[in-house]
């Protein structure tokens, strides 16, 4: 019998659901090997259908996105009751991703930038003859998926390169699957594997920080060499350097290592210790050519910045009992 | 009367200054502020910038950085990669709405006792003034 697969969205952009058709023809096998169940995006499944499967009934479910509202926690609750394997999918699901920089505010005032006071200030209920619809809570606070559920596996990646998303899917199919909590990815940093390596020099230091748009950019050069605040020293190897390709620098997508528990942490040591000064005004100057530190390194990750962890939620597990904890 | 807030300090001292001159205050017996729990690092460059998260995300009022003397680091340039990281760290964690009063470093020679006292006692006085740590932004408590 083939495996039961589900997919779903929460708090993303839909990318990560593009990036399954990234893999052109050879999706096809991909769907020859499997039976979806649910993937309310590309085709019309219900969600009480899929309620009425029973407990542990689906293999695997791949769910991207943070979770953000009240829908969305409830949606990966059921997704995690029928799922023997929850696997987060792409940066929003593994560490918090792009809507992750939300909790640098409150959903009061993320509300209130959006609609103000004005007259499309969204009803939260709304009520007609006996029927009621209700919008969904915004939460205060974005959430990688195992702050609501036990997840098995990490996919990252904004969105995962069709590469990773293969051998992913591979490791999962054929029953070799790696220690629970993995991240599917090499697990180096991309300097590793940066096709400008060998023009990084030993000692780097640089005096001068500036944003892409701020300077022509030579092409074969390392990035942090021409004073590019590059994040590859501090991000997990695995997307084929395909931005620096592209001659843009890492922007950290595939967040940590295995060794590392904060990818912000770890990204500012990475661009703080290569600056080439040793005194206070001097070192403030060139900072100032990284105007948004938070954004930066937490580009993807803010939600799992060691600051915003909440203590252990108590996850239900599939079974109804307390999940162990999560962390990775 | 509720008690006085009593904040709680980590400190990171460097093994060859600042961390002997915690020890010369010891022998010296000077009274300071009791509020510090000193980890002693080989250098002030070993401080990796997750331990000062950590230590935040897991309950410090403050965190304290002691290193060598510009120009006097055992390892040559660690205190200066202490410094450049410290600078960066305090910038972004004002974004993420903690106060840069609480992430401090200091050059403390290993012959100033004198000087762990006073910028201990400055820096638990500090902090009772600022109170107790305020959950980080956009976390709801």
């Amino acid at each position: 019998m083939k495996p039961k697969v589900a997919f779903y969205w929460c708090a993303s952009c839909g990318g990560c659901e593009e990036a399954v058709l990234d893999l052109y023809e050879d999706l096809l096998a991909v769907l020859d090997a499997i039976e979806i169940v649910f993937w309310p995006v590309a085709l019309d499944f219900k969600e009480h259908d899929f309620a009425a499967m029973p407990e542990g009934s689906v293999d695997i479910a791949f769910v991207n996105g943070a979770i953000r509202t009240s829908d969305q926690k409830h949606m990966a609750t059921l997704l995690r009751e029928k799922a023997k394997v929850v696997v987060a999918f792409g940066a929003c699901a593994q560490l918090g991703g792009i809507p992750g920089l939300a909790n640098l505010t409150t959903a009061e005032e993320i509300l209130h930038d959006v609609y103000g006071d004005a007259a499309t200030m969204p009803q939260t209920e709304y009520r007609e003859d006996g029927v009621s619809l209700a919008l969904p809570e915004l939460f205060d606070q974005v959430l990688p998926l195992d702050r609501v559920v036990p997840v098995e596996y990490y996919v990252p990646g904004c969105p995962p390169t069709p590469n990773i998303i293969q051998s992913a899917i591979g490791a999962l199919l054929s029953g070799l699957a790696p220690v629970r909590g993995s991240v599917l990815a090499p697990d180096h940093a991309l300097c590793e594997e940066c096709p400008r390596k060998a023009t990084r020099p030993v000692d780097l230091a640089i005096e001068r920080l500036r944003q892409v748009h701020e300077q022509l950019i030579d092409s074969e050069t390392c990035l942090l060499a021409q004073g590019v605040p590059c994040l590859g020293p501090a991000t997990r190897a695995g997307c084929g350097t395909r931005c620096i390709r592209g001659n843009m620098p890492c922007t950290g997508c595939f967040g940590p290592t295995g060794r590392v528990r904060d990818y912000g942490g770890k990204a500012l040591s990475a661009i703080a210790s290569i600056l080439s000064a040793d005194e206070e005004q001097e070192i403030g100057r060139i900072l100032e050519g990284l105007p948004d530190p938070a954004g930066t390194l937490y580009r993807y990750s803010l939600p799992s910045c060691s600051l915003t962890r909440k203590p252990e939620y108590t996850h239900v597990g599939r079974n109804g009992k307390p999940a162990e904890s999560n962390h990775h | 009367m509720p008690e006085e807030f009593e904040p709680r300090v980590v400190a990171f001292f460097c093994n060859w200054c600042t961390y002997l001159a915690a020890d010369l205050a010891g022998t010296s017996r000077l009274k300071y502020a009791p509020n510090a729990r000193i980890i002693r690092v080989m250098c002030s460059g070993r401080v990796d910038p997750q331990f000062v998260l950590e230590a935040l995300a897991e309950g410090a009022d403050g965190v304290l950085i002691g290193g060598c003397h510009p120009g006097d680091c055992h390892y040559q340039s660690g205190n200066y990669k202490a410094l450049r990281r410290f600078l960066l760290l305090r910038r972004m964690v004002v974004q993420l709405g903690i106060e840069p009063e609480r992430v401090h470093l200091e050059w403390i020679s290993a012959a100033e006792g004198d000087r762990v006292r006073a910028v201990i006692d400055k820096m638990v006085a500090d902090l009772k003034r600022l109170g107790p740590r305020r959950p980080v932004l956009g976390v709801a408590s």
